[in-house]
């Protein structure tokens, strides 16, 4: 059984949606789809185990070889990622019971454990496979149920956010489609270390850049990286919390690992950052995707709209350390994914616990909550310390890998503004703090419970999650540089 | 809008004719049912519930016109170093493809390539795609569903009976037909080894054959003849199927969706393996596409019901 | 002259591709956008399927006696991919339907300048209370 878990961590979640349209029982799905996210989160544990212990594990769907059949390779990077999105989508699931009594019809509770498998489903898949029109169909799987359960939200504004990012989404998905086949045109295979191999030989045709530029816009279509990011904010802003939170933790980080892939793994750094200027690029868009965006959400309304900017302005960090091409760079990348996962996880279900109460997010509705909700509001807290990079969480961390990337890289200028942008993470946590501690609450209200144990455990798991991760960055920083650095090695 | 749409489906069977003309058979049947077929009418409901008027002319043209010209400029510098259409050394017919053409037959025993590619070489992207129309059918329960309430049936079978007294005539000139296109189907779904066809396409044509009876009955009839719990369990049943079969591959001792060791002779298992995900995928795609035009169609009634309740 | 002859099919799909891609931008009405999705989609199958294609070979089922086939994988991938292609049209015009109940319009800037007004209300909110 155990060389059969690369396909497994993929079809267990799969072969359970279809599946829950048969136990029907809202609560039961509920737990049945808990039980099957708790799997896969093994599963990618000894996944992970088992590539850092010996190397890259390789399996040929239907008994085919590749490059004639499909393959799934996982190596550390893929595998690093996998445990990402399956361990917060297990510890967002704890909450989603009690959440999704609340903001979602009773009828469709059911639908929405589906979708939110089959959601999982695609981005492991996208993940783990090794082929490059394997995840096109994957990315589908993703994409067809994150616009579905964007739309189950309650506002109708969620219903034009979901369309908006249908309509994004699929141009996307079509210019990788566009992209993939102009690869496909130039080499004649679609196995990524095939594709790998054959490549250089076309490296320099006018075809092989095209096909690349047309993958990376698309890619950056989904990663919403800034000037591509307008979807975003509404989308995470209207969609159900407990979507929101799965999203704004995994989704974004799916479309940087194929950024990944694809630049260093497939193309090759010699290629992507020596013959087209991709350098000089990623870094302005990633610095203005930091300062636009970390300016846009200082001046936001709703506290769920601050968090989706902020989104937008942390993948503008993450791109900055993916634009040194560089191992320490990249590492940096790397670890800002997962601990970013575990911010932004901890922050939105924190606020999933105050739409639960208080069934708005809006920052006028904050006042007093600092005393009303304690516990909520010590996690968006400490969440928000690690989204500035205060020291002891896992927000320095990132910083400071990041920073000294940048002054390995002789990019001093480059590591003083990613500083002066935590300044204006300062700003937008502040502002929250400032409204939930010392703002009387407005009067003639009634008083507002803390939060049920649902959310308080999860949502502290991550909070912990966040401090230890802080402090001790051995497990994490091993497998982030090891990632980077067989993607710095030979072929994957 | 009414041209729009209908444009749009024309479009659709121009380019199945396309597909024929570059030896695509099996993607042109899949086009024309789908494209031209399916989607059209989808889209014609849509316009039929939202208004057929566009008072609008076209905004920002001109930003758009540039992102048009340059993605396209993009492209067309992209091709300056393609290999020309249609002849034989370009790398796509020099490394993976021949060997599907030379020893498919060898290997499956299918002689439709496309059937042995799409089914077994590639099998998991299939078992993928399955799941994506799976997501869509399920998406647009969650979208459209309306929880349905015993005397709004009566109120909706009134406004169909209604509507569709006037075509006699359609509508027994269609009763005769539907069992022949549901025989059309079966034929299409058992026949994918050797000629186009397969599973989609007898999915699709299956799901017309219903589709037609609802209109021209009633949702109401249609859904006494497929009820839609039915239709929902038959949806998540072909996947089921289609995962099975990889799953007893599996604890035979082969990998996922390795059809070779289930049964005795390697080409035999194929053949079995084949034929069942075909089911599965044919399951799951007809079934798909009844409930995403019950769901149109309800809703729509839904609409005029609560109408007629605010007059 | 043998570049024309050579590319031109690639060209006439780039020029069909941009149609749609224009309509997706450019129309404000929601179910036009879907068709320009739909064209646009439509007319990357061809690209596709314009590889796989070979002078003088024929469609890929196996017969004896016959040598020269077209590639089949590319048909496979389209396919797919048309199955792809419905699975999101199904789910847009799903989505236009629940807009145009919600909003009573199924325009881009009728919708938009809705929720701008929302917004704009909700932010005077705080100061009447």
């Amino acid at each position: 059984m155990l060389a059969h878990l690369p396909i497994l961590q993929v079809i267990v979640p799969l072969m359970a949606a279809p599946a829950c349209l048969i136990l029907s029982r809202p609560k039961l799905v509920w737990l049945f789809t808990l039980l099957v996210s708790t799997i896969t989160f093994f599963i990618s544990i000894f996944l992970l185990q088992q590539v850092m212990s010996t190397g890259t594990v390789s399996y040929e769907l239907g008994g085919w070889s590749p490059p004639w059949g499909i393959e799934y390779r996982i190596d550390k990077l893929n595998a690093f990622i996998a445990l990402i999105i399956s361990g917060v989508s297990t510890v967002v699931l704890l909450a989603a019971q009690t959440s999704i009594e609340k903001e979602i019809p009773e009828n469709k509770q059911t639908l929405f454990y589906i979708l939110y498998l089959l959601s999982l489903t695609g981005m492991l898949g996208i993940v783990t496979t090794g082929d490059a029109f394997n995840v096109f169909v994957f990315l589908e799987i993703s994409s067809l149920s994150a616009y579905s359960l964007i739309a189950l939200g309650k506002d109708r504004r969620a219903l034009w956010a979901s369309f908006q990012y249908l309509i994004m989404g699929t141009i996307g998905a079509t210019f990788i489609l566009i992209g993939i086949g102009l690869m496909y045109q130039m080499t004649g295979t679609l196995n990524m270390v095939d594709l790998a191999a054959r490549l250089p030989e076309v490296a320099e045709t006018r075809t092989v850049t095209t096909a690349y530029v047309f993958f990376i816009i698309g890619v950056c279509l989904k990663l919403a990286l800034f000037p591509l990011h307008f979807w975003l904010p509404n989308a995470y802003t209207y969609a159900p919390s407990i979507v929101t939170t799965f999203f704004a933790a995994t989704s974004t980080k799916v479309a940087a690992y194929l950024l990944i892939r694809f630049t260093f793994s497939i193309f090759g750094v010699s290629f992507s950052f020596t013959t087209l200027p991709m350098e000089t690029l990623f870094l302005a868009l990633g610095l203005l995707g930091i300062f636009v965006a970390s300016t846009v959400a200082i001046y936001q309304q709703n506290v769920k709209h601050v968090f989706a900017y902020s989104s937008v302005a942390q993948i503008g960090y993450m791109i900055v350390g993916f634009s040194m091409s560089t191992h320490a760079g990249l590492s940096a990348m790397l670890l800002h994914m997962f601990n970013h996962a575990l911010m932004k996880g901890a922050l939105f279900l924190a606020l999933g616990a105050v739409m639960y109460r208080i069934g708005s997010t809006r920052i006028d509705d904050f006042r007093g909550l600092g005393r009303q909700m304690p516990l909520t509001m010590a996690a968006i807290v400490i969440g928000g310390l690690s989204l500035i990079g205060v020291p002891l969480t896992v927000g320095f961390v990132s910083k400071w890998y990041l920073v000294t990337a940048a002054i390995d890289k002789g990019w001093w200028p480059v590591a003083g503004l990613v500083l002066l942008g935590s300044l204006l993470a300062v700003v937008y946590v502040w502002r929250i703090v400032e409204t939930a501690y010392f703002k009387t609450p407005i009067t003639g209200k009634d008083p507002v419970k803390e939060a049920p144990m649902a959310f308080l455990l999860p949502v502290w798991m991550l909070v912990l999650a966040n401090v230890y991760f802080g402090i001790d960055t051995r497990m994490t920083v091993e497998v982030a540089t090891g990632a980077a650095q067989s993607l710095f090695g030979v072929a994957p | 809008m009414f041209a729009v749409v209908m444009l749009a489906g024309i479009y659709g069977l121009v380019c199945a004719s396309f597909f024929v003309a570059m030896d695509a058979v099996d993607v042109a049947f899949t086009e024309a049912s789908i494209g031209a077929g399916i989607s059209t009418l989808l889209m014609l409901t849509t316009v039929a519930m939202t208004g057929r008027t566009d008072h609008e002319a076209t905004h920002k043209p001109l930003m758009a016109f540039v992102a048009v010209i340059v993605t396209g400029g993009l492209l067309i510098y992209g091709t300056f170093d393609m290999p020309y259409f249609g002849s034989a050394d370009a790398p796509v017919h020099q490394h993976v493809g021949p060997h599907y053409i030379y020893d498919s037959i060898q290997e499956i025993g299918v002689p439709n390539m496309v059937t042995s590619v799409l089914a077994s070489y590639r099998g998991f992207d299939t078992f993928g795609e399955v799941t994506v129309i799976f997501t869509a059918g399920i998406g647009v329960l969650a979208l459209l569903s309306v929880a349905r309430r015993p005397e709004d049936d009566a109120v909706m079978e009134a406004i169909n009976d209604s509507m569709h007294e006037k075509h006699l005539i359609l509508r027994i000139v269609i009763k005769t037909m539907i069992p022949f296109i549901v025989l059309y189907a079966f034929y299409v779904q058992f026949h994918g080894d050797y000629g186009p066809g397969g599973g989609f396409q007898a999915g699709v044509i299956f799901a017309a054959g219903i589709i037609l009876y609802a209109m021209l009955f009633g949702l109401g009839a249609a859904r006494r003849v497929i009820t839609q719990p039915v239709v929902q369990m038959l949806s998540a049943l072909g996947v089921l199927v289609y995962g099975s079969v990889g799953l007893v591959s599996m604890l035979n001792g082969g990998s996922f969706l390795d059809y070779n060791v289930l049964a005795a002779d390697p080409i035999a298992g194929q053949h079995l393996g084949i034929l069942l995900i075909e089911l599965g995928v044919g399951l799951t795609v007809a079934s798909v596409m009844i409930i995403i035009f019950y769901s149109f169609v309800g809703r729509s009634q839904f609409q005029k019901a609560n109408k007629g309740e605010l007059l | 002259m043998t570049m024309i002859l050579g590319l031109y099919n690639y060209w006439i799909v780039i020029v069909l591709m941009m149609i749609g891609f224009y309509i997706i931008i450019a129309h404000g009405h929601l179910i036009k956008k879907i068709v320009g999705l739909n064209i646009f989609q439509i007319s990357v199958f061809i690209f596709y399927i314009s590889l796989g294609k070979v002078d003088g070979g024929t469609a890929p089922i196996w017969q004896e006696g016959i040598i020269l086939y077209s590639n089949p994988l590319p048909h496979v991938l389209i396919l797919t991919a048309i199955v792809v292609g419905i699975a999101t049209t199904a789910l847009g015009l799903a989505l236009t339907v629940r807009i145009k109940e919600a909003y009573g319009s199924v325009n881009e800037d009728e919708i938009q300048a809705m929720d701008n007004q929302v917004m704009a209300s909700q932010e005077k909110e705080p100061q009447q209370c």
